[in-house]
């Protein structure tokens, strides 16, 4: 994505006149404690691509809700093509012609895409003649499907083309897209923008949602930013810099963080994984293929790749979680322990930090210092004395923890679940990073978590690497993959692609890999 | 009008101990319309049923050797639930630990001394616990639902004591009649005090209780139990089995249901009989869920529950109710349990809404 | 009637309740409901179908009344877990616990007096035709209702609108309520459906199978009811070859002993719960069956965040 090519894309855009197809009017959003959407008012053009831009936490998908029905508004008004309307549901709101792809696809596993589409649509559309429907539009934008596959067995990106589709037979006349491109390569992800340049040809509103602020730049005509529940700018993004949209995202101007120094060569390898192969558990799953990999004292590897190519299954390898087929599979600090469990593999020094945070990193509905118990009874001495907890101990760890890394709490040891994302994140990684291990495994570090936690989560990452310790970070956040990774690799339908220095490897091409294609080798592999 | 849950940001503590008393006095309400509905004045059949036993020495004794059995199953059961394990068939573990622990006094009735007890009392362990084992290795080996095994034991367990009792271990001085030889000397549990029929078995159910609460509150194999069952993920990120567990919570669960078994038939009952139970074990998974599976709610709960078998007892005999009047107790309470848990973890809101057409797209 | 024919008469006699039964169970779990409660409502229907039927002396009022008992121990049941998400494993067995208690309370007057038997339909001509003639064409009424109930239900399920959206609310609820489909309502209506279909069985037991009513009389065939549907992967067709089955199972202990078979006679009766363990462990021990065919919902609470 080079800068000359987006103003070029850009020049040809000018936000379309005309009366707005939708107009929101002082939107107010109470939840119990919090007031989500703040005498919000936004309005959005025929024709129009719409960017709504905020930090995770500003309201945009609260607003988006309120739009599409899902959630009834505390007070404002919402005027469809200068009509006050109420939306009390989404099939009142596609009704009216607003049709939505969800970020988090909301699609049925178990049935076929003619089926999924159908649901979709109101009144009694027969799946014959909607066969047939499907299969025309999807010609006629470049998405194509089969409307018998059954959703299961189709990849993200086909599964984000049943979800457009599924959009565009009830021909709307506002589409909200709510994350489209966060689990697309970069090449479905510009497929993705012609056929919504496309659209808004054709007259339709696109309501666009992302933190992608590239992508805004080179797409949308207007913008749209919150903060804490506020509109806080309306923009043209086109004539903003990228900096200066995070800053009025973030509210202040974004720091980077500083990469580590560069490794000593030699250093010892602390987190070997070598040719490992293991079949997927089940049928939604990945089979890992020969993957192989070195972790040094010192340095960070960043495992980049889109959702859904493994990840999940090399965590679980890597973790003990599953075992591999082999001893020699995986070594920590030198030891092999392929076929020993998690708890072995943390008493070898290693450490993990799961995707999910509630629910596997940490359980929701126990205390922070009870979640301190659950990664580390078995690796520090004093908490678990012949299997009796140290409750004392466990408290003195969390309140550690907290301190150190900032969680903020409303009780001296709430519940996991009390916390909310970012300082949750931060107290699940804190906990590992606490015990000083000397391999760190961490998959989506800041998924999810506000831009504050997440540099001090990456800060983290990379002081605990320069103490010289191993760090394997998995992360489909591409920005943080090459913001602190010393060497890359690429996961991609369960192969890993050998690490490269950062400065080897271009954006553009680690993009490529993430699609499967261009997948550059690992050393001393020869087709069988 | 609409009915809304509202999550609450954090577990309401109030509610926690509200919700077992609420439920009672729901199933008290339920209870005298069932009452005023056979004709009875409702206060009068209350007072028969849970206030009067409590009055009377005799009852309370019989009420203590009612709730020993529930308790001791109950806890077990409640390690189970607590791991999102679902052993419903406490009752054919408590059948088939009655068979094991009395085949000793049955095969060999002059073996006396003070080994008989323990052994009696260890053999229907272990026979609880193995008939437990059943659905644990199912549901570990092949995903076999545990709720239905478990259950479908209950009635093998009860046709297998039929057969015994009526075949190879009837009384052969028994005039035919099913059943085997009573229990003598060593082989009975001792009476704790003299004149009732309280017996040994409150002792174990008290040291049940203790255990369990140390267990789970204390030691690391009870944080398993807890986070399995809350977040199974998490249990496995921990380093927690879950076969193992299953493994563990069944025997253990299978073990004292297999203690309260032999307990009874080498307590109250005697000997052993076609029915030595009278759902013990389903009881105990009511109270299980109103002592909110916690160690020492479940004594309380334990006797509640025991009450309302003496109180059925006592309206049969006073009111000429049906006996059956004690079982819809126990279903109505439970249910009320279940409902009023709720509250726990959310709390109502009433939301008016207009009857717009839009609902219609849902048919 | 000969040996043979009198065998297939009973085992479709002793199937239709199982088969009734887990038909509604296994439209309740489709939409992603475990109703542990079969037993319960199916005793519940036995005694009401009974006590209506014994007082109006008209068999039809006492199957009305088993509907009526069924649907309502099955909206207790609803309300409890999907209105205010209640656990459902425990919410049905109290259900259960419930449904043996009180119909032994209302029935205790009833139990060993004589019944109103549902009569089998008698075509004449066609009904004596030599063994096909009884079967196909000699049943009781019910019979006739099971059978187009189990077209009914697939059709339903696989060619109907309704059926697309009950299937996509036990498949993905969340989903299911972002398009704006009522996922309470549907999951309500399916457990009612499924308790139509318990009461219904109990009626048939306590109507055609006995025509009296006994304390606990439906001796955990509720029970087995919810393993037939993993049994048939809640695929109705499968559920019926299953209901079958396990009937021919249940009355073989007659049979057997008749056949002078020496084996104790409560083996025999314990059979069918053995059974139904070795089939639960056979279909359940294939996995990718299972893991395909199991709505991906089944048992989950659903509370839409507003």
């Amino acid at each position: 994505m080079g800068a000359e090519s987006e103003t070029k894309a850009v020049s040809e855009f000018r936000r379309p006149e005309g009366e707005p197809t939708l107009a929101a009017i002082g939107i107010t959003k109470d939840f119990a404690t919090l007031r989500a959407n703040d005498n919000v008012d936004f309005a959005i053009r025929p024709g129009e691509i719409h960017a709504l831009l905020g930090e995770n936490g500003a309201g945009k998908s609260t607003l988006v809700k309120i739009l599409y029905g899902a959630l009834q508004p505390t007070s404002g008004e919402i005027r469809w093509r200068g009509r006050p309307v109420v939306i009390p549901n989404p099939a009142a709101a596609r009704r009216l012609g607003i049709g939505m792809v969800f970020q988090h696809f909301s699609l049925f596993d178990s049935l076929t895409v003619a089926e999924n589409i159908s649901l979709a649509l109101s009144g009694t559309t027969r799946l014959d003649g909607l066969r047939s429907r499907i299969e025309s539009v999807s010609k006629d934008y470049g998405l194509p499907l089969r409307p018998d596959s059954v959703v299961a067995d189709l990849s993200v990106g086909e599964r984000q083309r049943v979800e457009i589709v599924r959009c565009l037979l009830q021909e709307p006349q506002l589409i909200i897209m709510d994350e489209p491109t966060s689990v697309l390569t970069p090449q479905e992800a510009d497929d993705l923008f012609v056929t919504l340049k496309r659209l808004a040809g054709e007259g339709c509103s696109v309501l666009y949602i992302s933190h992608r602020l590239e992508e805004v730049r080179g797409l949308c005509h207007h913008a749209t930013i919150l903060r804490h529940g506020k509109v806080v700018a309306e923009c043209d993004p086109q004539k903003e810099t990228a900096r200066r949209l995070a800053s009025l995202m973030v509210g202040s101007e974004v720091h980077a963080v500083r990469p580590p120094d560069p490794v000593p060569e030699g250093a010892a390898v602390r987190l070997s994984v070598t040719r490992l192969s293991l079949d997927k558990p089940h049928p939604f799953a990945v089979d890992l293929k020969d993957v192989s990999l070195e972790v040094r004292a010192g340095e960070i590897v960043g495992i980049a790749g889109i959702a859904g190519n493994g990840q999940d299954e090399l965590f679980a390898a890597l973790s003990g979680e599953r075992l591999a087929p082999g001893e020699a599979d995986v070594r920590i600090n030198g030891e092999p322990c392929g076929r020993r469990d998690i708890t072995a593999r943390r008493r070898l020094g290693a450490a993990f930090v799961p995707e999910e945070r509630l629910g596997h990193g940490a359980v929701p509905r126990l205390r922070l210092s009870s979640n301190v118990v659950l990664t580390r009874y078995a690796t520090d001495p004093g908490l678990a004395p012949a299997g009796v907890i140290n409750r004392n101990d466990a408290l003195a760890i969390a309140n550690r923890v907290s301190q150190a890394f900032d969680v903020r709490k409303g009780s001296p040891d709430p519940e996991a679940s009390a916390l909310s994302g970012g300082n949750l994140q931060k107290f699940v990684v804190g906990r590992e990073i606490d015990r000083q291990p000397t391999v760190l495994v961490v998959s989506q570090p800041t998924w999810g978590v506000d831009a504050g936690a997440a540099t001090t989560i990456r800060q983290a990452l990379v002081d605990l690497a320069r103490a010289g310790s191993a760090v394997l970070m998995i992360s489909q956040d591409l920005d943080e993959v090459l913001e602190i990774s010393d060497r890359i690799a690429v996961i991609a339908l369960g192969r890993l692609s050998s690490p490269r220095p950062r400065s080897e490897l271009p954006r553009e091409a680690i993009g490529l890999m993430m699609t499967g294609i261009g997948m550059i080798e690992p050393e001393g592999r020869h087709a069988h | 009008m609409r009915i809304e849950l509202i999550r609450r940001p954090e577990r309401s503590a109030a509610m926690a101990w509200l919700s077992p008393v609420i439920a009672v006095v729901l199933t008290l309400v339920a209870g005298a319309i069932i009452f005023a509905a056979n004709g009875i004045d409702p206060l009068q059949g209350l007072y028969v049923y849970f206030l009067e036993p409590l009055t009377l020495p005799f009852t309370l004794y019989e009420l203590v050797v009612k709730a020993i059995p529930i308790i001791i199953i109950a806890v077990g059961l409640a390690l189970c639930y607590l791991s999102n394990v679902w052993n419903i068939g406490a009752e054919g573990q408590l059948t088939v630990g009655a068979i094991t622990g009395s085949l000793l006094p049955i095969l060999f009735p002059d073996f006396q001394n003070v080994l008989t007890l323990p052994i009696m009392l260890l053999m229907g362990i272990l026979g609880g616990a193995l008939y437990a084992a059943i659905p644990a290795v199912l549901k570990s080996r092949f995903g076999t639902n545990e709720i239905l095994t478990s259950l479908m034991l209950v009635y093998v367990a009860a046709y297998l004591l039929d057969w015994l009792v009526r075949g190879p271990l009837r009384d052969p001085q028994g005039f035919g009649f099913p059943g085997s030889r009573p229990f003598t000397d060593f082989q009975v549990m001792p009476i704790l005090f003299p004149g009732s029929r309280v017996h040994l078995g409150l002792v174990f159910a008290l040291v049940v209780v203790v255990g369990a609460w140390f267990i789970l509150h204390r030691t690391i194999t009870g944080f398993a139990i807890t986070t399995l069952g809350q977040a199974p993920r998490a249990g496995a990120f921990a380093g927690f089995s879950r076969r193992r567990m299953t493994m563990l919570v069944f025997l253990i669960s299978g073990g004292l249901a297999g203690l309260a078994g032999i307990a009874e038939v080498a307590g109250p009952v005697g000997k052993l009989e076609v029915v030595i139970s009278p759902g013990y074990g389903f009881t105990a998974i009511i109270v299980a869920f109103l002592g909110r599976l916690n160690p020492a709610a479940i004594v309380v709960a334990g006797l509640v529950l025991a009450l309302s078998f003496i109180g059925s007892e006592r309206a049969q005999i006073v009111l000429g109710m049906s006996s059956q009047t004690g079982r819809v107790f126990q279903g109505m309470l439970l249910f009320f349990v279940l409902a009023c848990d709720t509250f726990i973890l959310y709390r109502l809101r009433f939301v008016r809404t207009p009857h717009a057409p839009l609902a219609r797209s849902a048919e | 009637m000969s040996m043979a024919e009198a065998i297939i008469v009973t085992i479709v006699i002793a199937s239709t309740p199982l088969l009734l039964a887990a038909l509604g169970e296994l439209v309740a779990e489709r939409s992603g409901v475990l109703n542990l409660g079969v037993e319960g409502m199916m005793i519940m229907g036995a005694v009401t179908g009974f006590i209506a039927s014994y007082e109006t002396g008209q068999p039809i009022f006492g199957i009305l009344a088993s509907l009526a008992a069924g649907m309502l121990t099955a909206s207790l049941f609803a309300f409890v877990t999907l209105v205010l998400v209640a656990n459902q494993v425990a919410s049905g067995l109290a259900l259960t616990l419930l449904g043996i208690g009180f119909s032994a309370l209302i029935g205790e007057s009833y139990a060993s007096k004589p019944g109103v038997r549902l009569a089998q339909i008698h075509i004449p001509g066609l009904s004596d035709i030599p063994f096909v003639g009884p079967i196909l064409f000699g049943q009781d009424p019910l019979v006739y209702v099971t059978v187009a109930l189990t077209v009914g239900v697939s059709w339903f399920l696989f060619r109907t609108r309704g059926g697309l959206v009950l299937r996509a609310v036990g498949d993905n609820h969340v989903s299911a309520h972002a398009l704006g489909y009522g996922v309470v309502r549907v999951r309500f209506l399916a457990v009612l459906f499924g308790g139509a279909c318990a009461g219904l069985a109990g009626a048939y037991l306590s109507l055609v199978s006995t025509s009296q009513w006994l304390d606990n009389m439906t001796a955990g065939r509720g029970w087995i009811a919810l393993a037939l549907v993993v049994f048939a992967t809640w695929l109705p067709w499968r559920l019926a070859v299953g209901a079958l089955l396990f009937g021919a199972v249940g009355i073989l202990q007659f049979h057997a002993q008749a056949l002078g078979v020496r084996v104790p006679a409560q083996f025999l009766s314990a059979l069918p719960y053995l059974i139904t363990i070795v089939v639960l462990v056979l279909i359940s021990g294939n996995r990718m069956l299972m893991r395909s065919n199991t709505p991906a919902m089944l048992g989950q609470s659903f509370v839409p965040d507003r």
